[in-house]
């Protein structure tokens, strides 16, 4: 998604760093990693420790870095590249070999705010203009502007590591309880439930990791007390990404 | 980091939480924070060391697994604007360090593929 941008900005002093964060691990992420054919560092994170480490809540989400090794932009929400206006219309409706979970997913995804065109011209312009560029923040600005952490963060962060690690080990029933704490520690991390959502059994092929709510006939399975679908609608899916704030 | 014993070795929680032992405390960065009882030896106590960090500690019983939560002095994600040194493995499994692009502006993306 990034790679002709990262073309066209790389003879400018710019290195793209994709991250696939999923505790299941480089398989997971080999098909769009392989498909997008990245010239830059791609890596995988089967412990989210980039979110850990900089302070990561929902994806896709970008942190900027200077030549310095100095971060200058935060964790933000990122748009990918190309800007194009994306109609707000469902493109399954009426489709009826979709499942009405998938359809109930989109109809809330084409309403999701971003803004790629804003993204990318600040990104062009901190290129060109390096420090100079009214979208580098000072290092009290970036600290100001990373994610509150309290002691809950704290251990909702611990909660989700052993979550991880019990995931990796085959341990998926001893993982949940550990998921379950760190979404009721950390209610804003959008990252933790999806993470968490996207390992339970839902729909078929394509929409496997996708459907991040109950399964269809199994609905007491579900061991978690949020999914996807209402968790947009009650948020709004207009407030699923912030603002872009210069 | 995750542990099956509360003693570890000095240099698996240096490498599990980011923090150095020094002799004048626990460094990140710019940041030193002072340790009432700094640890001497090549063991660690993670309980000792997260009551004095204010690092989260999580026991899960029947794995007989403790987890380390990260730091959070004043109350933010960053501590400082100084970039960690992010190592990961690329998909072919070599290892990838921040650090070496140093000299380049860095954009990076985290995504999931769900």
């Amino acid at each position: 998604m990034w790679q002709a941008l990262r073309n066209e900005l790389h003879p400018h002093g710019l290195e793209v760093v994709t991250v696939g964060m999923d505790t299941a691990g480089a398989e997971a992420c080999r098909h769009f990693i392989e498909a997008a054919k990245p010239e830059h560092p791609s890596l995988i994170d089967a412990n989210h420790v980039v979110a850990s480490q900089f302070g990561i809540i929902n994806i896709p989400n970008s942190v900027w870095i200077d030549e310095d090794g100095m971060i200058v932009r935060p964790a933000e929400a990122a748009p990918a590249p190309p800007s194009i206006d994306v109609p707000r219309t469902n493109p399954f409706e009426g489709m009826t070999e979709f499942p009405d979970r998938a359809q109930a997913i989109m109809a809330e995804a084409v309403n999701i705010e971003s803004d790629p065109a804003a993204y990318e011209a600040a990104l062009r312009d901190w290129v060109t203009n390096g420090a100079e560029s009214v979208y580098a923040l000072s290092a009290d600005q970036v600290i100001e502007r990373s994610q509150p952490r309290s002691a809950d963060t704290s251990t909702g962060a611990a909660h989700f590591a052993m979550a991880a690690h019990l995931e990796q080990a085959g341990k998926h029933d001893a993982a949940v309880p550990h998921f379950r704490q760190a979404h009721q520690l950390v209610p804003d991390n959008f990252a933790y439930r999806r993470q968490a959502w996207s390992l339970e059994p839902g729909g078929e092929g394509a929409f496997a990791r996708f459907w991040q709510g109950p399964q269809d006939g199994n609905e007491e399975a579900w061991p978690y007390d949020s999914e996807w679908v209402s968790d947009v609608q009650a948020m709004g899916a207009a407030n699923y990404y912030p603002k872009f704030t210069p | 980091m995750i542990s099956d014993s509360l003693t570890v070795a000095r240099s698996a929680f240096e490498e599990g939480t980011g923090w150095e032992l020094k002799p004048e405390g626990a460094c990140k960065g710019e940041i030193c924070i002072p340790l009432a009882t700094p640890p001497v030896g090549d063991t660690v106590q993670l309980d000792e060391l997260a009551d004095q960090l204010g690092l989260a500690l999580v026991h899960d019983q029947d794995n007989d697994l403790w987890a380390l939560g990260p730091a959070a002095p004043g109350g933010r994600a960053l501590a400082t604007a100084v970039a960690p040194n992010l190592t990961l493995p690329r998909l072919d499994g070599t290892t990838f360090e921040l650090q070496s692009l140093r000299g380049s502006k860095v954009l990076m993306v985290a995504w999931s593929p769900y």
